[in-house]
């Protein structure tokens, strides 16, 4: 029951975009096309949950252990950003038709403040080792769904005779707006 | 180009947010009032800085091969700086900035500089483009934060001048979205003309 509360309150009511605004940057650059926002989906589900995973652990075996919690921010991008690397090569050497698919965006996931976010988030809320691994794949879906849906849409919005100014970034945000406001309809499903 | 103009394109023609529209999360995240934007631009500008004299007096020490990852270190140790200055002295205003003071060093804003021009331009240039984007980010987060918290909340500064409730929406999460795309809106038109 908890970790479904878990699920759905990361999932719906505090989506990790639309509420939380981490990972905007992708979110708005990734969202063009259907194919490509599923691809960076599944990367950074991929990564999140690793990154929480290998976090988690460094953070109560090396940081507290040792007492030097100040460390946290060097240490968590350093880990994430060897984590990405560490991945793409393995992805390369072991499936190809994989590294095909997430290959191009893994490198753009190191500044995606989402993986770090959710890494920090994940110690701040005192979650052990499996509620955090709950935590940073249903915050993924979320990051997943938003994604997508934007990019349902902006595939759409192709069509409209849109006034200039307005092209590209700017209806992005008023659209991610108007979905946030939609977003906001879940709160209170789960107390 | 001379250093008036290096300092200046941070503010209208390169602005970071208005033009680039790098660093978007903070942006939208930390603008709910005005001093709230203020606060996370000063940080910011800091940070950015110190990455840049540092990253530029470096720049011949650092093997081309690894440079990210090194540049990635001497923002985290910025940060890092300034995450236990303001712990320790704005205590309130750390708290309400909460996650995304450590999340500067994930701003696009800050590596994309180091990248693009502290790695290659003198400490002085470097110096002078730090401070130029810092205060252009500043002002936009100030501009963005008063019109929200002018609209949301008909006050600026915590002083309530407007009678009544006013738009709630933009003090939420949609109307962070909104008002920056907006505010984009805008520049984009202007520009064109």
């Amino acid at each position: 029951m908890e970790y479904l509360l878990i699920i759905i309150s990361a999932i719906l009511i505090n989506n990790v975009v639309l509420a939380q605004f981490l990972g905007v940057c992708p979110f708005l650059g990734v969202s063009g096309k259907v194919n490509t926002a599923v691809g960076m989906a599944g990367a950074v589900t991929f990564v999140m949950v690793l990154a929480t995973i290998v976090t988690y652990l460094i953070q109560i075996y090396v940081l507290d252990k040792l007492g030097i919690s100040f460390m946290q921010t060097i240490t968590f991008i350093l880990v994430i950003a060897a984590l990405v690397q560490m991945v793409e090569i393995i992805l390369k050497k072991i499936s190809q038709p994989l590294y095909q698919a997430l290959g191009i965006f893994l490198p753009l996931i190191t500044t995606n403040c989402a993986v770090l976010g959710v890494a920090i988030l994940v110690i701040k809320k005192d979650y052990n080792l499996l509620e955090g691994v709950v935590y940073g794949a249903s915050t993924a879906i979320g990051f997943g769904l938003a994604l997508i849906i934007l990019a349902g849409i902006r595939e759409q919005l192709e069509l409209l005779n849109l006034p200039k100014g307005m092209k590209g970034v700017p209806v992005s945000l008023v659209i991610a707006g108007i979905l946030a406001l939609a977003f906001m309809g879940f709160t209170g499903i789960v107390k | 180009m001379n250093q008036l103009q290096n300092f200046t394109k941070g503010f209208f023609k390169e602005n970071p947010i208005l033009v680039l529209v790098l660093g978007c999360c903070p942006t939208l995240a930390t603008t709910s009032s005005c001093l709230n934007g203020l606060g996370m631009g000063i940080a910011t500008t800091f940070v950015l800085l110190g990455s840049n004299v540092v990253i530029s007096l470096l720049s011949g020490v650092i093997p081309d091969k690894v440079r990210i990852p090194a540049f990635i270190v001497i923002i985290a140790s910025f940060v890092t700086i300034v995450d236990l200055v303001m712990q320790a002295y704005v205590p309130e205003l750390y708290e309400t900035l909460g996650i995304f003071i450590p999340l500067i060093v994930v701003n696009c804003i800050v590596l994309g500089r180091a990248e693009a021009f502290a790695s290659k331009n003198t400490v002085l240039s470097s110096f002078i483009d730090g401070l130029g984007m810092g205060l252009g980010f500043t002002m936009a987060l100030g501009i963005l934060g008063a019109f929200r918290e002018i609209v949301g909340s008909g006050s600026i500064f915590g002083y309530k001048f407007i009678p009544g409730d006013g738009v709630l929406v933009f003090i939420l999460a949609p109307g962070a979205f909104i008002a920056l795309g907006y505010m984009i809106a805008l520049i984009n038109r202007i520009r064109r003309t």
